[in-house]
Order: C-alpha cells, then sequence, then structure tokens
C-alpha cells in the first residue's frame, strides 16, 4: 500500500446561517484505505460527505478529492467515485437489471462493460436468478447490497458509503462488510460513515466528529489505548461526554 | 381524545410550516377569483370589425357610424374588395365583415329595401352568433328611426325584465362557478396528496399502529383543511360581494352551511381518490385530470347544461358542482331559502355519504 | 447522447410499468375529448318557457302557438298567476316567463297597440341577451302577420323601408360547437398531461431520493434534463396524434390546413410546457407543492386563453396578460390551422413567439436545476 494521498481536507466548514453544521475539519484519507467517519446522528457527517462528493458548496476551506478540487471541479470528481447513501436510492418500479444497466449507462460504460461488469455482480451477490425482479420487491439488506455493486460499477477509487448497513440485519451486515473489504483490497479507497461501533472496528482508521468537529483520528487500536478503554464503543462514549 | 387533538395538531403544524403552500393555498384563490371576475366574459364587446361598402352614401356612413358608437363593437379596417376577406379572417384579429350592395342607399329610397351581408368568422360560433344578432339589433334600430315619420299600426311593444340580473353581468355567473372549482379542486386534491403521500413515504403504517383509530386518523388529516377551505370560502364570498358586488340576497348562514357542506364532499372525494391510489402521482393525476375538466364543463359553470345532449345532462347529475352551483346561485342571486334547495342540498349530503361508504369499504379490504 | 438514451429509456420503462398511471395518461384524455367536447356549447336551446295568458284570447293562443312551434323554446306550462310564475323561476323550473296581459287583444285591436310582459331569468346574462333576441324575433314575426291580417289595403301602399341582412358564417355554416371546442380541448389534454407529469417528475425523484443518487454521477445537467423530458414531449405528441384521429373520426373536424405545420408548432409549444413543468420542480421540494403550482398556472391559463371565452371581450390589460399565456398561442394555432387552412405565414407571429418561449422556459429550467446546493 502506497502512502498516496485520496482525499486531503483542511479546514473544511458549511455553515448554515450562524450555525456550522461542519466546523473547520482536516484530515487525510489514504488510498486502498478503510476510513471510518464516525459521529452522532446529526454530527454532520452527512453534510461533510455531501461537500466531498460535489453536491454542496462548502461555506470555506479546502478539499481535494482524487486530485480534484470540490470548488472547481466537482463534476471530474464524480466521475471517479461511487456514492452510497443512507436513503436507499436505487428505483424501486425498475428490476435489477435495469438499474444496473442504467447507472452503468449514466456513467458511460459500454454496453460490453455494462453486460460483463452486470454478470460478474450478480453472481457475486448470488442475485443471479432474481435479476428481473422489481428491486421494490427485495428485502432490505438485498437492496442495499445491490446499491453498494451499482456504486462499484464504474470502478471508482473512492466509494463513499452513508450508514450502509442500518437497518440491516447482523449476518447481512457481515456479508456487505465482506464485500468491503474485498473492495478495498482490489485497491478501491472506502469512506464509510456508520453509527454501529463494532463495524468502527473493521477500519483502517477512524475520525470521530462531534458537533461539527473532528475530536479524534487514529487507527481504533490506538483509540483504545488513547481513551484506556476496550472498545470503540467506550472511546465514542467518553468523547460525547467529555463534550457534554 | 387527547390522542386525537394532539394528531391534528401535528396536521396544523405540518400545514403552517410549510409556507410556500400556505402562501400557494391562500394566494392562488385570491388571486384566481380577481382575475376571472374582471376578465372572464362571454359577452362581447369591442369586437374588431371589417366594411366592405360597395355604396359608400349617406346611409352606409350613418349605418356604419352608429356601428361604430356601440360598445360592441369597433371598426378596424375598411376594405374594397371581396377577395380581401378570406386574407383578413386569416389573421384572426377581424370577427366580422359588413358587406354594403353597391347602391344600398338608392335602393333603400326607391325600393324601399336594401341588402347587406353579415359575413362573420364563425370559427367560434358563439362569437359569431352573437355578432349577428347585435348587428342586426342595430340596423332594426336604424330602421324604426327612419321610419318613424310613418305611424306604425297594431303594435305589440315587449317589456322586457332580467330578473336577478338586471346589467346582465357576466361576473354573477362566473363568480359561483370559480369559487366552486376552487373549492373543489383545493379540497379534494390536498386531502388525496397529503394522505397518500403519508402512505407512500410509509408513515400511514405508523398511524395505523398507533392506538389510533383508522377513521381517527384521517379526520385528523381532514380537519385542518375543511379550515383551510373554510377561510377559503369566507374570503372568496367577501370578494365577491364587496369588489364584485354580488348581492347576497338570502341567507348568509345557510350560505356558509352549504359551502362546509360541499367542501366536505370534496374532501369526501379526495378520501376516496387517495383509497384507489397509492403514490401521490396517481393521486394528483386522479384529482386534476379527472376533476378539473368535468368540473369546468359539466357544472353548468360556463356552459348551459341544458343545451347540452341529453346523455350529458344526465351525466351532469353526478358532478357535485353542478349541485353547488344551483345552490349558490339560489341563496346569492335568488335570495331563496332551503326550502328551494333542499333537494339539491340532500344529494350534497348523499353524494358525501356515499364517498365515504366506499373508502371505508375500500380501506377494509385492503386491511384484510 | 448515448448518456440521454439510457435516461429516456429509464423514463419510459417506468411510466409503462405504473399501470395505474397509463389509463391516466391515455384513456382519461382521450375520453375527456369524446364527451366534454359535446358539454361545450353556448347555444341556448330548449330555453325552459313559460306563460301566463290572462287574456285567454284566439290572438294570446296564436302568440303562444308560435313560440310552441319555435325550436328554441320548451313550452312547459300555463301558470295561473305571476305569484306562482315567480315561484317556478325561484326555483329553476322555468328560464323565461311571457306575461300576455288581460285585454291584450282588445287593446290590439282597439289602441292598435297592446303590451307583453317578458321575465329572463339573467344570472347567466349572455344567456339572456340570446333568449332576449330569440322572444323578441318570435314577437316581431307575429307582429308583421298580424298587421298583414288586419291592416286595410289602402294603409298597405305606405311601406316602410326594410334593411334584408344576411348572415354568412364563413368556415363554420353551421355554426357547429364541436368543430370549435374539439381543436381546444385536444390542446388542454396535451397541455395538462406534459405540464402535470414532467411538473411532478423531478420533484419525485427528489422527493424519493433517487434524485441525490443521480446528482453523484458526472451526468451532464442538459443530458440529465433531455433524457427526462424526451418521453414526455413523445408522449404529448402521441396524444396529439390519438387527438386528431378521433377528431376526424367521431367529430368530422375539418382539417383544411398543413398537419405537418401544426405538428411543427406541436413540437415547439410542448418544449414550453416541459420547461414550465420542470421550472416547477426546481422550485418546489414536494409533488404536492408542485402539483398544486402546476394547477395554479393551469387553470388561470386555460380560462384566459380564449377557449372558453372570447378574449377580444376581456378588458385591455387581461388581453395583454394573455400575451403571456402558452396556451392562448397553441389554441389560436390549432383552429386557425384546423379550421381556417392557415399557412406558416399566418401562424408565424404565433409560431416565433412559442418558440421565443420555449428557449427562455428551458434556459430558466436547466439554469436552476441545481446539481449543487
Amino acid at each position: 500500500m502506497k502512502n498516496e494521498n485520496v482525499i486531503e481536507v483542511e479546514n473544511l466548514t458549511k455553515a448554515f446561517g450562524a450555525f456550522k453544521a461542519v466546523n473547520a475539519i482536516s484530515f487525510e484519507v489514504k488510498k486502498g484505505e478503510i476510513f471510518g467517519f464516525l459521529g452522532a446522528n446529526g454530527a454532520g457527517k452527512t453534510t461533510a460527505i455531501k461537500m466531498l462528493i460535489g453536491i454542496s458548496h462548502p461555506t470555506s476551506g479546502k478539499a481535494k478529492v482524487v486530485d480534484f478540487d470540490v470548488y472547481t471541479q466537482p463534476e471530474a470528481i464524480k466521475r471517479n467515485i461511487g456514492y452510497m447513501s443512507q436513503r436507499f436510492a436505487l428505483y424501486d418500479d425498475l428490476t435489477v437489471q435495469e438499474n444496473i444497466n442504467f447507472f452503468g449507462g449514466i456513467y458511460g460504460l459500454s454496453r460490453k462493460a455494462i453486460r460483463q461488469k452486470s454478470k460478474d455482480s450478480l453472481v457475486e451477490l448470488g442475485m443471479h436468478e432474481i435479476s428481473s425482479k422489481l428491486v421494490g420487491s427485495l428485502p432490505l439488506g438485498w437492496k442495499q447490497k445491490l446499491s453498494f455493486s451499482v456504486a462499484l460499477l464504474h470502478e471508482p477509487k473512492i466509494v463513499f458509503l452513508d450508514e450502509p448497513t442500518g437497518g440491516v440485519d447482523p449476518i447481512t451486515r457481515r456479508q456487505f462488510w465482506e464485500m468491503i473489504y474485498k473492495a478495498a483490497d482490489q485497491g478501491t479507497t472506502i469512506f464509510v460513515t456508520t453509527h454501529y461501533m463494532d463495524e468502527a472496528e473493521y477500519c483502517d482508521r477512524v475520525s470521530i466528529m462531534v458537533e461539527g468537529k473532528i475530536e479524534a483520528l487514529d487507527t481504533p487500536k490506538n483509540l483504545k489505548q488513547q481513551f484506556k478503554v476496550a472498545s470503540m464503543n467506550e472511546v465514542f462514549l467518553k468523547l460525547a461526554r467529555n463534550i457534554e | 381524545m387527547k390522542r386525537f387533538i394532539g394528531f391534528i395538531r401535528k396536521e396544523f403544524y405540518h400545514i403552517f410550516r410549510d409556507r410556500r403552500s400556505l402562501f400557494i393555498l391562500f394566494g392562488m384563490p385570491i388571486a384566481q377569483i380577481l382575475l376571472f371576475g374582471f376578465a372572464i366574459t362571454n359577452e362581447i364587446n369591442n369586437v374588431n370589425i371589417a366594411i366592405l361598402d360597395h355604396s359608400k352614401d349617406t346611409s352606409t356612413l350613418e349605418i356604419i357610424n352608429k356601428i361604430s358608437n356601440s360598445k360592441y363593437f369597433s371598426i378596424k379596417q375598411i376594405i374594397s374588395r371581396e377577395a380581401e376577406i378570406e386574407s383578413v379572417f386569416q389573421k384572426g384579429k377581424i370577427k366580422a365583415v359588413l358587406n354594403f350592395e353597391k347602391d344600398f342607399g338608392r335602393n333603400l329610397i326607391k325600393k324601399k329595401s336594401a341588402q347587406i351581408q353579415i359575413i362573420t368568422d364563425a370559427t367560434d360560433p358563439n362569437t359569431a352568433n352573437s355578432i349577428t344578432n347585435y348587428i342586426n339589433a342595430i340596423l332594426q334600430n336604424y330602421l324604426q328611426e327612419k321610419n318613424k315619420s310613418i305611424q306604425l299600426d297594431y303594435q305589440i311593444i315587449p317589456q322586457t325584465r332580467m330578473v336577478y340580473n338586471q346589467e346582465l353581468k357576466s361576473v354573477f355567473l362566473f363568480v359561483p362557478g370559480v369559487m366552486t372549482i376552487i373549492l373543489m379542486l383545493v379540497s379534494a386534491m390536498m386531502t388525496s396528496i397529503s394522505i397518500t403521500r403519508e402512505k407512500e413515504l410509509g408513515t400511514m403504517e405508523i398511524l395505523l399502529v398507533s392506538p389510533l383509530k383508522p377513521f381517527q386518523v384521517i379526520i385528523g388529516k381532514v380537519v385542518p383543511y375543511i379550515f383551510l377551505s373554510i377561510i377559503n370560502a369566507a374570503v372568496i364570498v367577501l370578494l365577491s360581494i364587496f369588489i364584485f358586488k354580488m348581492p347576497v340576497e338570502g341567507s348568509l348562514i345557510l350560505l356558509g352551511a352549504e359551502s362546509v357542506l360541499f367542501i366536505i364532499t370534496s374532501l369526501a372525494l379526495g378520501i376516496l381518490i387517495s383509497t384507489i391510489s397509492d403514490t401521490q402521482q396517481s393521486a394528483m393525476m386522479i384529482s386534476l385530470m379527472g376533476l378539473m375538466l368535468p368540473v369546468i364543463l359539466l357544472s353548468g359553470f360556463i356552459f348551459p347544461i341544458s343545451s347540452m345532449p341529453a346523455p350529458l345532462q344526465v351525466i351532469s347529475n353526478i358532478i357535485p358542482a353542478k349541485w353547488f352551483i344551483i345552490i349558490i346561485k339560489g341563496i346569492m342571486l335568488k335570495g331563496v331559502g332551503l326550502a328551494f334547495v333542499w333537494k339539491e342540498t340532500l344529494i350534497l349530503i348523499g353524494m358525501t355519504v356515499f364517498f365515504i361508504a366506499v373508502s371505508v369499504k375500500k380501506y377494509k379490504i385492503r386491511l384484510d | 447522447m448515448r448518456t440521454i438514451g439510457y435516461i429516456v429509456q429509464k423514463e419510459f420503462k417506468q411510466i409503462f410499468r405504473n399501470k395505474g398511471m397509463l389509463p391516466i395518461i391515455f384513456i382519461l384524455p382521450i375520453l375527456q375529448l369524446v364527451i366534454l367536447s359535446n358539454a361545450a356549447t353556448y347555444e341556448v336551446k330548449n330555453i325552459k318557457f313559460a306563460y301566463i295568458d290572462a287574456d285567454r284570447t284566439s290572438t294570446s293562443r296564436s302568440l303562444i302557438e308560435k313560440f310552441n312551434a319555435s325550436s328554441y323554446f320548451d313550452v312547459l306550462m300555463d301558470f295561473p298567476s305571476n305569484k306562482i310564475a315567480n315561484f317556478a323561476m325561484l326555483a329553476g323550473e322555468v328560464d323565461v316567463v311571457l306575461e300576455i296581459p288581460i285585454h291584450f287583444e282588445r287593446n290590439l285591436i282597439k289602441e292598435k297597440s297592446a303590451t307583453l310582459g317578458i321575465s329572463i331569468n339573467a344570472i347567466d346574462g349572455a344567456a339572456a341577451g340570446l333568449e332576449s333576441v330569440y322572444i323578441n324575433q318570435i314577437i316581431q314575426g307575429y307582429n308583421r302577420d298580424i298587421r298583414v291580417s288586419l291592416m286595410d289595403t289602402s294603409h298597405r301602399s305606405i311601406k316602410p323601408i326594410n334593411i334584408s341582412s344576411s348572415p354568412s358564417f364563413w368556415y363554420n355554416t353551421s355554426l357547429d360547437y364541436k368543430t370549435f371546442m374539439v381543436p381546444g380541448i385536444l390542446v388542454l389534454l396535451v397541455t395538462m398531461i406534459t405540464l402535470f407529469l414532467s411538473g411532478m417528475n423531478i420533484v419525485r425523484e427528489k422527493e424519493i431520493g433517487t434524485l441525490e443518487q443521480i446528482n453523484v454521477t458526472p451526468i451532464k445537467k442538459s443530458q440529465f434534463i433531455m433524457g427526462k423530458l424526451f418521453p414526455f414531449w413523445i408522449i404529448g405528441m402521441g396524444l396529439l396524434t390519438i387527438g386528431l384521429i378521433l377528431a376526424k373520426l367521431i367529430f368530422n373536424t375539418p382539417m383544411l390546413g398543413n398537419i405537418p405545420l401544426l405538428y411543427l408548432y406541436t413540437s415547439i409549444y410542448i418544449l414550453v410546457i416541459l420547461g414550465m413543468g420542470l421550472l416547477i420542480s426546481n422550485f418546489t421540494d414536494t409533488q404536492q407543492q408542485a402539483m398544486f403550482i402546476a394547477w395554479f398556472f393551469i387553470v388561470i391559463f386555460i380560462l384566459m386563453s380564449g377557449l372558453f371565452t372570447p378574449i377580444e371581450s376581456m378588458p385591455q390589460w387581461a388581453q395583454i396578460f394573455t400575451e403571456i399565456n402558452p396556451i392562448k398561442y397553441f389554441v389560436e394555432v390549432m383552429r386557425m390551422v384546423l379550421l381556417k387552412g392557415a399557412g406558416l405565414q399566418v401562424i408565424l407571429p404565433q409560431l416565433l413567439k412559442t418558440l421565443a418561449y420555449a428557449l427562455v422556459m428551458n434556459a430558466l429550467a436547466v439554469w436552476s436545476y441545481k446539481k449543487v446546493n
């Protein structure tokens, strides 16, 4: 793994009026890393992600994603990243195959590439048989896995996952993380938010956001040592309590 | 009960927090009633006409003057050949051409009879017909003046009384119609959408598993709209009284009560629509596409129902708006009481009960 | 281009998969065209006519007979008194009451003049005006007959002057309302369907969250918008086609003009409406808001379009206002081309204004569509 940064953020801020949803955060994410972006609900995680993926203008600060500036080159960023939002965002009234074709198509993949890719992912997901079923009729866990595959379709350098496992059963969560590891092994950088603290343990490095600021950033192991606790959950609770 | 009131309060918050919708909800009816009250009329006035005068003598001049002095017509063009008529009509601004025959004045004196041709652009048959009638009336008037010297015997003099609307203001026809269409569409559309919205967002299930009974949920959703619509109705009535000088010959209280009834009928229709549609999109399309044109066309709002083909007259009976328009016209313009509109009132009540009954039935099937 | 193709494909799939919407998009408008076109008539006929005959002579009876013979009037009943007649008018059972006073015949013969009372329900002022015209025509005709039969020959030599006017109704000799209304209602249906569908479409994706997913893709604004609108453009043109075929088959609407010209105009017109729908979509957060705004504009545009009521009769300020009403132009063009056979030369002003409108609307729509907040 080379020590090459794919995300560089410096004093990034988003203010809504007087309220700073994201308050001067700075961090780097290295290539191929699984970067956990933690925080309580309303800590500003989703706002921060939206700035990084180019659908929200920062108020101030600097950010580069895959060498592109978020202010001036949001479209170039979009070509190089995948995104899976906390709201399920595939089309319920299209089939599994049609969703894949559609998103592949608008990312500009060739017909042949789409065919190959969708075959691979469907086999991997075990959804080969149900590829002509409407997505709306699938259980949530399947939808989330499908969403993830769709986000990977155009082989992005970074994938942003915004609470990908919310509301999903433990077994599916497990499978989901296996998919994440596999993608990371192939060199894709993973930027993931979650509030399951056990999932934080799976990350290479985590940052913890509290009220718009990053209060801690290190490997899970170092963080636990630093706060002298046994689990990430306790790290998190300690941090939150300190702020209050 | 407390829970129920809490729920209604939540619905009010939803509506009042959404300023944009609120603005539309109150602003639109006012804007519409003002615009239509002033602008829409099915009378004709200031119709552009052209003159083709082959005679050019004193009598044609007199007639032309008479026509240009009337408020109905303004003479925009003088043409000299029949062939020009086509191109004049094609452009669409001129609606009629008056064609005086050659030697019109001489014929009038010598033969006591002269010919005039009223050529109208009858793509709009109503305007064409009205133009022809009005010009004929002006010609008759002209003749009467000319024939004054000759005492006509055996005259029948009709004394016409225009009842309920002496000045033939078309506002009297349109204001009740606009009021109806606004109340109907706002109420039916808003309820059907707000209920299907909860269905679509999945929040309906949450409400249904709450201790609230299903009908309480529905009533809770509808109550705020009843209030909104009542305010709308009141504003419209005030505007029509103070700005359009509509009389309220009958009881204001009865007018209010009937309006509330009609609002409830519309809301019930909205509920019914929401039971048959799963998405906001289809609820809206049904209430807009399905209601708008039938309400405008079959309610007697613009077009007289009695002139429609018999099957359509029958169909018009299922349009709640038709009955409400009869009721408002009766109360406001004719000054009748419940004794005259009880039948229409009962029909509206019956429709409301029917809509609710069908909704309840559909709803039950869904839950099973 | 290929990207647009994917979006178009997706939209069509979604439209045709929605079994609930299909009938609303296609069947409902057609049904309305076929049925409602019959309703839109200003013709005044079947006038509910009643009379009070206090005279009860052969003269009064023959006058009533005249009304009976007219196709405009349904002679309902003979009321014994004014009070009862007023009551019936209040109840809406009659529209016109003719009151023949006592001694009508005697006055006419002895005093050579007699009066008649006529009451007309004038709530619909325009209809009342027409009714009054028809009544006067009948009475005057009757008056002439009476004169001829009562006057002695010596009197007849003094002949009053007369102007005979002959009406000539161009483009619609039989004054058929359906000829006038079918093209207009077709305009409405095409407009309503395309506006509502496009107005709701993008805001719907906003509401369910798929729009955000689209916004993180590298797709260009213009590609996305074109891909979104194209299916509705097709649906609009399809509706026009079905509508024209039905107009020909069922109503035998005259189609004097150049049909490709009509299609050319419509193809531009629909862009105006789609741009408008998109603009509404961009400025709203929920489908409810979007529909409300769309509804507001469409009601104003419909009633101010000259479709049901003549624009020339509106006050000056309102006429100026109609200049920004796209439906007005479409109604005009439709009627001009179909009924009058107008060519490109004649509809050029409408065509150019619509084109300008389309450019402005779509520029605004693309500009206000934000991929980034």
